[in-house]
């Protein structure tokens, strides 16, 4: 039977060290909602995402009173609308028709985001592909709960570097559009490599065309907890009780994620599908990955060894969690943003931290380079060489890889910009002012990688 | 409601376990379990309840506990016993 020193850990974790269960995401298919007319794609899929996700809030908020434990958010992700969009849409402004349909729904449902507005141009972009990519930058600024993502890359395809180009300029374009928001369109739209088909987390989850008609996926968290226990039994000890340490709290925290997961896909009469064990940050005090990297050792994060540190505490969670749901999937990963990261803003300020440091990280845990606020005269090449970068890490390394960079209208480097909420802010950070743009201009593929001879 | 959890955490005082008693017994609800420490002049107690017979939905049982707690200076949460169970057994 549960004793009373088990259920005081439980509830010191979720009172005092930020635990919490990230989101729970409504995976829907809208390949069912295709019409060749536009305004019969919309009302199709207000429809099914009215009819879907009507008790997603509702529910979320019921297991998170019974369980006691703050369900954080509840969101959607929708088939890559270049796909739904693809009969109807004939111009970049019949796509923003579909956002703006996407985001009523979104508010009318009480999701905070919805995600999916998106494009899988791994190998070449359609025309529908192509005409969504370019609408990105107007659907941002006019909608408020809409994410978008743009998969240039994979392992098995290498890039499209005519779809990195454009995007270099699409986020160049994003921010501007909303440079009287501190470019905030910028924070909702990620670029990716190898993007997975079931991730929950915001900005890049989108309901891959793999997955079945509607699923939920549950993103777990957690950094204080694992900071906490750390502080408290490990310092001055070894290696091997470090891991021990860090794969035990990250078994307890995903637990929770699959209890949660399983009554909200009872309770809703949808599949489960998967749980993306993450240590995901917030911006509120002791909610950090940064946290972690000091308490295994760092001065700062950024200093020699840290991406070895790095390295260790995304494998030890990995392998805890895995023990602890037989489905997990998407991100699955130590996370990295710097504005959501209240001990990566310490470090970008203390000189400690840059991007190409940021950039290595980026090799050993999920995702890439994250909320990072660049410079708002930064080139749309050197943006695009940024994604060719991160994309190429995730090519090479069969891992998922993202760029989620802001480059702030009218902001240079040791600015700061505020996003509000879990967005948090940001130190302005520093970017290469060497060019790429010779690079960068050249069109066609950069081809997959061999595999074989690894070295 | 079934198998519940409620924790009761706060400076010890006279009468904590007899106020939340009487609750649990107005409302039909079958104690299995109790354990308690006082650590620091801080007390902490669990209870292991069965809320088969209670008329009242779960919600508003943990409403009026927390709301009990206040009146006493404690905190008093009620929460159903799988999330103890699923992450601290295998």
């Amino acid at each position: 039977m549960i004793n009373l020193a088990e259920v005081l850990e439980t509830n010191k974790m979720i009172l005092e060290e930020n635990l919490d269960v990230r989101t729970i995401t409504l995976g829907l298919s809208l390949l069912d909602c295709i019409d060749a007319s536009l305004a019969k794609t919309c009302d199709n899929v207000s429809e099914k995402l009215l009819r879907y996700a009507k008790d997603l809030v509702k529910t979320g908020d019921e297991i998170g009173r019974e369980f006691g434990v703050p369900i954080v958010n509840k969101r959607i992700s929708l088939t890559p609308m270049s796909l739904v969009g693809a009969a109807c849409c004939r111009k970049p402004k019949d796509f923003v028709r579909l956002a703006k349909t996407l985001d009523r729904a979104a508010k009318r449902l009480g999701v905070n985001f919805i995600g999916g507005y998106s494009a899988v141009v791994s190998k070449g972009m359609t025309r529908a592909d192509e005409l969504l990519i370019r609408s990105i930058p107007e659907a941002m600024a006019t909608t408020e709960h809409l994410c978008a993502s743009v998969n240039v890359g994979s392992t098995k395809t290498g890039l499209d570097m005519d779809a990195v180009r454009l995007m270099g300029e699409i986020v160049k374009e994003t921010a501007a559009k909303t440079a009287d928001r501190d470019s905030i369109g910028c924070a909702k739209l990620v670029v990716l490599c190898n993007a997975p088909d079931d991730n929950p987390f915001m900005a890049g989850a989108f309901h891959g065309v793999t997955e079945g008609d509607a699923v939920i996926n549950v993103g777990v968290s957690g950094p204080g907890v694992v900071n906490h226990v750390l502080r408290h039994s490990c310092r001055g000890e070894s290696f091997e009780v470090l891991c021990e340490t860090v794969k035990k709290t990250a078994f307890k925290i995903t637990r929770v994620g699959q209890l949660v997961a399983q009554e909200a896909s009872r309770r809703l009469g949808v599949p489960f599908g998967i749980i993306d064990l993450s240590l995901a940050p917030t911006p509120a005090v002791g909610d950090s990955v940064a946290d972690i990297l000091k308490e295994i050792g760092l001065e700062q994060p950024g200093a020699p060894g840290t991406t070895a540190a790095l390295a260790l505490l995304n494998d030890q969670v990995k392998k805890g969690g895995v023990m602890a749901s037989s489905y997990v999937g998407g991100l699955s990963g130590a996370f990295i943003p710097v504005s959501e990261d209240q001990g990566m803003i310490d470090a970008v300020n203390a000189g400690a931290l840059t991007i190409e440091k940021l950039e290595a990280m980026t090799c050993v845990c999920s995702v890439g380079l994250d909320m990072i606020a660049i410079p708002g005269d930064t080139p749309a090449s050197s943006i695009a060489g940024i994604i060719a970068d991160e994309a190429a890490i995730g090519m090479v390394n069969q891992k998922t890889t993202a760029v989620r960079v802001i480059p702030v209208a009218g902001k240079k480097v040791g600015d700061t910009v505020e996003f509000g909420g879990l967005l948090g802010h940001a130190p302005v950070m520093r970017v290469s002012p060497f060019s790429c743009e010779a690079f960068i201009a050249r069109t066609g593929r950069i081809p997959a990688p061999i595999h074989s001879f690894k070295n | 409601m079934k198998k519940v959890i409620i924790t009761v955490v706060g400076k010890d005082t006279v009468g904590i376990i007899a106020k939340t008693s009487a609750y649990l017994a107005k409302n039909g609800i079958n104690i299995l379990d109790i354990s308690q420490t006082v650590v620091g002049g801080y007390f902490n107690m669990m209870m292991i309840v069965d809320g088969a017979a209670c008329r009242k939905p779960f919600d508003k049982v943990g409403a009026e506990l927390a709301k009990l707690g206040t009146d006493i200076g404690l905190r008093i949460r009620c929460q159903k016993s799988e999330i103890f169970e699923k992450m601290h057994r295998v």
